[in-house]
């Protein structure tokens, strides 16, 4: 009897298998768990690696066919009797396979980690449903194509990381870190849902496509446009709403702190959706004509809102940027300073975006996309790419972060040093993690901060200028670390630590060989799976097509 | 003369006409090549070097040397000159990272209203 598998089928239940295979596999954890922990874990890592395949099969389809996947639970057809059915849908396109190419890897890479590294705390069946949890609540943000099943995802994702910031409940800043976690998000969602009950009483829908389609840019639609940024920004750690980032990321388990890289830029990816897809038909909408009448010469401009919202994403993202490496430079915390780092990264994704929103000049009447220049399409594509790069450059910084607590049980920069001796794996990840989020070549970081560096020096050269520098104070305070930690003679305390175990050198190497990968060859990323996500950003017409049909 | 130099400047920085990131392959070479020329010159150094004498011990002034433990300089004290400089700075960043969450919620609400000032104003 031969069996032949039907691939376009397997294809078509992908998106809703991303989801709902760690959805059933985190259910199913505590009971297999009460079979032993070794079965567990193999468990946990099956339902990572099933998830994973079903990821890189469905990015595969749509990033080398150009196609977008719809699923949808529910009505079977748009409207019934006229009126709107009610029906939840998944739609993938470049950007949303690249995002959960992304979300893969790291919950592939956070599964690998944790074997070891939670090995001797309690509490592990739990553990793996929240981490399994907040996976699903990432994949499905990543790939909803409506606004309600978005905040439900955003609440999944928060909740379930709430609980993992707390797991070490023994101490008591952890806790802490995860109360504040949960009201900031909770504040955050209530705003989200605000602004999508807003829209739904004004266009009777829920879907994106539909939306898009419908939005006229009203008082009421400004209204729930601002809601939906502020409260996608706040969740995304932009400046100066990134406070909890420092206290969610440093006390979270590093293996948690890796997944919640995943979950701040699912929140950056929605972010960007709603600004480009949601309003994509206003952003070009003149707000306001000028007329100046200046020594008898009449100057006329139009003020549209993708100057002003480009200007405004400029403006938080040079905060960002600089809030984030100013303070990350006096930190004496290892998993703090990379923390802050990270919210200066979220910074330098905004800044490309916010560049290229407001190179804008229209939308094409034949194609239905958006008319960017060259350097806006630069930078558009620096930005998007740099939202893999920085997924796996702080990803790696915090996985040695967390290998060094591992080993020492101590994250002061001031208590440890001399770990290069006993720790040469772990310091030669840290060197990779270091060059690559500093923007040094040959790694990762180098090629997408080059493209963002050149589109923005195009844009305006003051960006261009502060972008750089800030770079070179991210190297600077990873050299602190690498001084402080690794370097410097043996300490007599640390003289008895050992190597980490080999399964986390194991997920530290993965996303080592991924970033000196990229690095090398970043015109593969670019050409394969940037461009596509790219042109799905700003040929937003096809999104709404994918539905709409 | 020109040309010449634009063509290499275009090799370094162009893997095809479309795609101008940087071509890391060449870049990786050529920093092979500069470690292996920096190796050379490693080469060309003093011979009577004899590890575990006095010249191997730190000269501080005449002072005898501390334990290597204690000559560690700690995370906190790298960049101090920077970190002082910019004092003022830091009591303004440090003034906004309160730790307080009730804070935090206030930045969001001051950014929306920011955002509602501009987009709904204009």
């Amino acid at each position: 009897m031969s069996m032949v598998i039907d691939w376009e089928l397997i294809l078509q239940h992908s998106p809703a298998l991303i989801v709902a295979i760690p959805l059933l596999g985190a259910f199913l954890t505590p009971l297999i768990g009460r079979i032993g922990p070794k079965v567990r874990n193999g468990f946990v890592v099956l339902i990572a690696l099933v998830t994973s395949f079903f990821v890189f099969l469905l990015s595969n389809d749509i990033l080398t066919n150009g196609s977008i996947r719809t699923y949808v639970f529910g009505g079977g057809k748009p409207l019934i009797n006229n009126r709107f059915a009610i029906r939840i849908l998944f739609e993938v396109d470049g950007l949303n396979a690249f995002m959960i190419i992304i979300g893969a890897i790291l919950v592939l890479v956070a599964v690998i980690y944790s074997l070891k590294y939670m090995k001797e705390y309690t509490g592990l069946d739990k553990f793996y449903t929240l981490l399994l949890l907040m996976s699903v609540g990432m994949f499905g943000m990543m790939m909803t194509g409506d606004m309600f099943n978005l905040f439900v995802f955003l609440e999944i994702t928060s909740i379930a990381a709430s609980a993992l910031i707390a797991f070490w409940t023994s101490k008591g800043k952890s806790v802490y870190a995860g109360l504040k976690y949960m009201v900031i998000s909770t504040i955050g969602a209530l705003f989200i849902l605000f602004a999508i009950a807003i829209l739904y009483s004004q266009y009777n829908a829920l879907n994106m496509a539909v939306l898009a389609s419908s939005i006229q840019y009203s008082f009421l639609d400004k209204i729930a446009f601002v809601l939906l940024i502020a409260g996608l920004a706040m969740k995304a750690g932009i400046a100066p709403m990134h406070m909890w980032m420092p206290d969610a990321y440093g006390r979270a388990p590093a293996s948690i702190s890796i997944l919640l890289v995943g979950a701040t830029q699912a929140s950056l990816y929605a972010l960007f959706r709603v600004t480009f897809t949601l309003y994509g038909n206003n952003l070009t909408a003149i707000l306001k004509h000028i007329e100046l009448d200046l020594l008898g010469n009449s100057i006329e401009f139009d003020i549209t809102l993708n100057g002003v919202l480009g200007i405004l994403f400029i403006a938080l993202a040079v905060i960002t940027i600089i809030i984030g490496v100013i303070m990350a430079l006096k930190q004496t915390d290892f998993k703090r300073l990379i923390a802050f780092a990270a919210v200066a990264e979220m910074g330098y994704m905004l800044l490309a975006i916010g560049a290229a929103i407001t190179t804008i000049g229209g939308i094409d009447p034949e194609t239905g996309a958006m008319i960017i220049p060259a350097q806006g399409l630069m930078a558009l594509k620096g930005g998007i790419f740099h939202i893999l790069n920085d997924a796996l450059d702080i990803g790696l910084l915090f996985l040695v972060a967390g290998a060094v607590y591992y080993a020492t049980k101590e994250t002061s920069l001031n208590k440890l040093g001399g770990l290069a001796r006993n720790m040469k794996y772990t310091t030669v990840f840290f060197f990779i993690g270091l060059f690559a989020v500093a923007g040094m070549p040959p790694m990762n970081g180098f090629a997408s901060k080059l493209m963002i560096y050149e589109s923005t020096y195009l844009i305006n050269p003051i960006l261009a200028i502060v972008a750089i520098l800030c770079s070179i104070l991210l190297l600077a305070m990873f050299i602190k670390v690498l001084h402080s930690v690794f370097l410097g003679p043996k300490i007599p305390k640390f003289k008895g630590v050992k190597e980490v175990p080999k399964t986390m050198l194991f997920a530290m190497a993965i996303i080592a060989c991924i970033i000196i990968f990229i690095g090398l060859f970043p015109n593969i990323v670019v050409e394969n799976i940037v461009t596509p996500a790219t042109e799905a950003l700003h040929n937003f017409s096809n999104y709404i097509g994918g539905i709409l049909i | 003369m020109m040309e010449l130099l634009e063509t290499f400047i275009k090799t370094l920085t162009a893997i095809n006409d479309d795609i101008r990131i940087w071509n890391p392959l060449i870049w990786v070479l050529a920093i092979i090549i500069a470690l292996l020329v920096v190796y050379i010159i490693r080469g060309f150094g003093r011979r009577d070097y004899k590890e575990g004498t006095g010249q191997t011990q730190a000269f501080l002034s005449g002072n005898p040397e501390y334990e290597k433990e204690k000559m560690h300089v700690p995370g906190e004290n790298v960049y101090w000159g920077f970190t002082h400089a910019l004092k003022w700075v830091y009591d303004i960043f440090n003034k906004m990272h309160t730790g307080n969450v009730s804070d935090y919620v206030l930045w969001f609400v001051v950014i929306m209203g920011i955002f509602f000032l501009i987009l709904g104003v204009i």
